[in-house]
């Protein structure tokens, strides 16, 4: 009984997690060696880790996605962001003799200022989030084309080496960065009052207004944490390369970073962000990336599966699903007494379709 | 005395004067028909995706589905007539059937899934575009006599320029997108739905079915737009079309639609379209300025036209309140 509890109560924990089990196993016997891991001078190597190594720039946007949805927003412009910030790293780089550690700050304050036009437009002038971050994903990348003057600026930097693909103890640094930052979140939304105001204005602006919630200033925080997330991973994705690609630096990661949030099954009407979950998210939709790539099966597969794996996770997850199964179940029950079968369960949730207009 | 409502679309046309104006007192071409005819037929695979999405941005929703969905219908259609010696006619039949039924159902899943649209168009836009990859992997190019045929079909204007059978058919899109939603039960609903879906049941508007009409509605011009698209470019590509989805929603909001759906005008897309096109057009005529300001310039105008509506929504509530 105890155990049915608490199957009852992490429903919602447990979908996310159990997918992507699901998904690891699922690869792992159709591929060979999907699991092994490997320890070659001092780093690790494996699937795994590529997946882990592939997923730090998701995460990290993914990160403060989750916290933007959670004030009842969307960030659409965090690939802009991406593309800003790498043509910063890049170009500073090349043409100053600034220390590296200046440069990565005069990138992430430039996401962070980036977040702070984003914050002001949706919380002081109230445009609505995707319209007003919509101006920039448009906007964006043109701003990281005119400092990059249109051309792909590659650069030579030891420590940006490191960043984009170093090691430290076993595991990729990025890996690290993103645990870091992830650790850091968790911390601040969970073991402070920050995280409940924050769903607090999602679930509803106007009560917590009355609690005496800063509401604009949570806000507009918010955007500026997305916008500093989303510079550190240009950071990293340019430092990847070697280069900044203002065309194709981040692009789509937005999209990627959404339905990670969603699949951690975060509304996008605001109020409920589950952080962990949300990494899990992207290591879902990663692993199903290089699941697709690694199992022979040819990369135009990709998006397809991905595509339909994804809506049927998201059909699963709906509220309203639930509904007509359990509906299907208790309606099985009364049927076994007048055996009207199947039919009537067919009406029923049609029933309920109508019901609700 | 103006209604505050058609302020907008004023606005807009404003927008599209000055830059037009703009363009003939500083450049001597530009006063020639053929600048304006190029804008209508190098535009219409935008304004005829814009036209569909105003319908769904009037109804409160948002369709990312489009872009992917043009490349799609694109490399469905050459399939069909290179792989299978279809005639174009009814390869392009098939390919708006099959758009309409995409549409239809995402709305579907929408309307009775209560999932929101954005998320569900999203994996219509990585499933459309997968499906082209799956279809075809390279650009192919569409051969056939009819569609270039169709290419070729031109109406002189005084001047230069001419209409195009492309040109034409955006104008008859356009023409039966405004009779849509300003003549039709449907267009009414669509309103109705975005000023506020609640009252909008109450009032006896069949909601869910509205919904997938809506989302059949712009994966059919949208397709159209994929057909448009592969006559317009003799070729098929899968990659074709990345973004448009952000260029129509910037043309429906350019164009005075409300994002928050139920005020806005078809015409209006249009107008959006075009001065998306404009500015494309004055940047290659100046010569000196590169492609990315008409990035920056599509942003400002879109922040320009948001606040102007935020402006005018503010204005009209505190003058019914006093």
């Amino acid at each position: 009984m105890k155990k049915h509890n608490f199957l009852h109560k992490h429903q919602k924990t447990l979908a996310p997690l159990l997918s992507l089990v699901l998904i690891i196993l699922v690869t792992a016997s159709v591929t060979p060696g999907f699991l092994s891991i490997q320890m070659v001078d001092g780093h690790l190597f494996g699937s795994l880790l590529d997946i882990l190594h592939r997923a730090t720039p998701t995460a990290l946007v993914a990160l403060g996605m989750a916290v933007v949805i959670g004030t009842r927003g969307i960030d659409l412009s965090v690939g802009a962001v991406i593309a800003i910030s790498g043509a910063v790293t890049a170009v500073l780089t090349v043409n100053t003799d600034w220390p590296v550690w200046l440069v990565i700050v005069c990138a992430l304050g430039v996401g962070m200022l980036c977040g702070l036009w984003n914050g002001i437009l949706v919380s002081v002038f109230s445009i609505q989030p995707i319209v007003a971050t919509l101006i920039l994903m448009v906007a964006g990348r043109g701003i990281a084309q005119m400092i990059t003057e249109g051309q792909i600026v590659t650069f030579h930097s030891e420590v940006l080496d490191a960043i984009g693909n170093g090691y430290f103890l076993a595991f990729p640094i990025r890996v690290w960065i993103a645990i870091g930052m992830i650790v850091l979140t968790l911390v601040v939304m969970r073991k402070t009052a920050l995280g409940l105001f924050i769903e607090a204005v999602g679930a509803n602006v106007r009560a917590s207004r009355l609690m005496g919630i800063e509401a604009r200033l949570l806000v507009l925080s918010a955007y500026v944490f997305s916008g500093f997330c989303a510079a550190l991973s240009g950071i990293i994705l340019a430092a990847d390369i070697r280069g900044a690609d203002a065309n194709n630096a981040g692009l789509w990661l937005e999209l990627d970073a959404i339905l990670a949030v969603v699949l951690a099954g975060a509304s996008l009407a605001g109020g409920r962000i589950y952080l962990l979950l949300t990494i899990v998210g992207v290591l879902i939709i990663q692993t199903l990336t290089t699941a697709i790539l690694t199992s022979g099966l040819p990369a135009q597969y990709n998006l397809v599966v991905k595509a339909t794996i994804i809506l049927a996770v998201l059909l699963i997850q709906s509220p309203k699903t639930r509904q007509w199964i359990s509906g299907f179940f208790t309606k099985k029950q009364n049927a076994g007494k007048d055996s009207v079968g199947k039919n009537s369960v067919g009406k029923n949730s049609t029933d309920k379709g109508s019901a609700k207009v | 005395m103006i209604n505050e409502r058609n302020l907008p679309i004023l606005a807009t046309l404003l927008v599209f004067i000055l830059l037009y104006g703009f363009g003939v007192y500083e450049y001597k071409g530009f006063r020639d028909t053929l600048v304006f005819s190029n804008l209508l037929t190098d535009n219409a695979f935008l304004i005829i995706t814009a036209i569909g999405m105003t319908f769904v941005i009037l109804s409160g929703g948002i369709d990312l589905s489009v872009g992917s969905m043009i490349a799609f219908i694109g490399v469905l259609m050459a399939y069909l007539i290179s792989n299978t010696g279809m005639h174009p006619l009814f390869a392009i039949g098939i390919a708006l059937v099959v758009g309409v039924a995409f549409g239809a159902a995402m709305g579907v899943i929408i309307a009775f899934f209560e999932i929101q649209a954005f998320i569900v168009t999203l994996a219509g836009m990585f499933l459309f575009r997968g499906l082209a990859y799956l279809i075809n992997l390279d650009a192919v190019p569409i051969d056939h006599p009819f569609i270039s045929g169709l290419y070729d079909i031109y109406l002189p204007l005084p001047g230069r320029g001419g209409l195009t059978f492309i040109a034409m058919a955006m104008l008859v899109l356009l023409a039966i997108g405004i009779l849509i939603a300003r003549r039709t039960r449907f267009g009414m609903s669509v309103y109705a739905l975005g000023g506020d879906s609640h009252s909008a049941a109450l009032l006896g508007v069949p909601v869910k079915k509205t919904i997938i009409k809506i989302y059949a509605l712009s994966g059919f011009y949208s397709a159209m737009s994929g057909v448009i698209f592969a006559i317009y470019t003799g070729s098929a590509y899968p990659l074709a079309a990345v973004g448009v989805e952000l260029d129509a929603i910037a043309a429906v909001v350019i164009g005075g639609t409300l994002l928050t759906g139920g005020v806005g005008y078809v015409f209006g897309t249009f107008l959006g379209g075009m001065i998306q096109g404009i500015i494309q057009t004055l940047i290659t005529f100046d010569g000196s300025l590169n492609s990315w300001w008409t990035k920056l310039a599509v942003g400002g105008l879109l922040l320009f036209f948001i606040l102007l509506q935020k402006g005018i929504v503010v204005w009209v509530k505190k003058r019914s309140a006093s």
